[in-house]
């Protein structure tokens, strides 16, 4: 039974989160994390900035124009 | 943090893909509205991982959904939609990215994709009791409170996303960013699951060290 360092922790993060660890690495993953509060907040910065990312504003959006531009382009189709 | 997020393409509710699939083949202009509604501001994010400016990106989403408007009739159903019309701008956008000089091979990895994504000198080296552990503990990061902070923040995150290599910048872009899930990415891009998640983590470990060395640049500021 091997102990996971930190430096292999930390490369083993984002296979954590998308569940993808095989239950041998999942169970030393989670024990190093309970065990290491380094790690700990490692894990924790990495879902903030996952949850950031995910709030990075929608606001870009069409021009209106551009908008008008296609709307007219899928009527002269219908007609065409 | 206090900052929350949607996945953003499911803001206005969309009917079945079929019921949108019809209404475009039938000339619903209604549909088609609601369609430019819904996976515009997606397309326009994920198109500016792939050309350089704003201008270019609306000029690739406009072309995307042009050729969407000539080629419904020919959509066969063997992708989601969503997919289908994510192809078109994908192939879109690398002829603009051409001509843009942002050019993205998404063939295998290379170089920039091997070794550590923390730097080795943040760890204790092999004559240490604890090789492998941390020297010192990433710093903590301040509670960002105000409005002001939290838009500092995320336009450090768009400079950080700006900075990756082209790979990376579009995957964390559509999973991340646009919020899709890792199988869509793949088959959007072509690339295998593992290759998804290897540019994932680079591109998440790479934008968290830029957000750590701006909050410990700026924790006077911040306090």
């Amino acid at each position: 039974m091997s102990d996971l360092n930190c430096n292999e922790f930390v490369e083993l993060v984002t296979a954590y989160l998308e569940g993808d660890l095989d239950p041998d690495t999942e169970g030393r993953f989670v024990e190093h994390l309970a065990a290491c509060d380094g790690c700990d907040r490692y894990l924790d910065q990495i879902r903030m900035t996952v949850q950031t990312l995910g709030g990075l504003p929608a606001a870009d959006s069409l021009t209106d124009d551009g908008r008008e531009r296609l709307l007219a382009a899928f009527r002269d189709r219908r007609r065409g | 943090m206090g900052i929350t997020g949607e996945a953003r393409d499911c803001a206005p509710a969309l009917p079945s893909e079929d019921a949108i699939v019809s209404g475009l083949r039938a000339g619903d202009e209604a549909m088609f509205a609601l369609l430019l509604s819904a996976w515009s501001s997606g397309l326009l994010r994920a198109a500016r991982a792939y050309v350089s400016t704003r201008e270019s990106a609306e000029d690739v989403v406009q072309e995307t959904w042009l050729a969407v408007i000539r080629g419904i009739n020919r959509f066969e159903g063997r992708s989601s939609l969503r997919t289908w019309v994510y192809r078109i701008m994908i192939n879109t956008a690398k002829s603009h990215g051409v001509k843009d000089k942002r050019t993205v091979p998404m063939t295998d990895l290379t170089p920039e994709n091997a070794g550590p994504t923390v730097d080795p000198a943040r760890f204790r080296g092999p004559g240490d009791p604890y090789p492998g552990h941390w020297k010192e503990f990433p710093p903590q990061w301040p509670t960002v409170e105000t409005e002001v902070e939290s838009r500092q923040m995320r336009d450090r995150i768009e400079e950080a996303i700006g900075r990756l290599p082209a790979r990376q910048r579009i995957v964390i872009t559509l999973r991340d960013v646009v919020s899709y899930s890792a199988d869509e990415v793949c088959a959007l891009l072509e690339i295998s699951a593992a290759n998804q998640r290897v540019l994932l983590h680079r591109a998440r470990a790479a934008v968290r060290a830029d957000l750590e060395s701006y909050f410990t640049a700026d924790e006077g500021a911040h306090r």
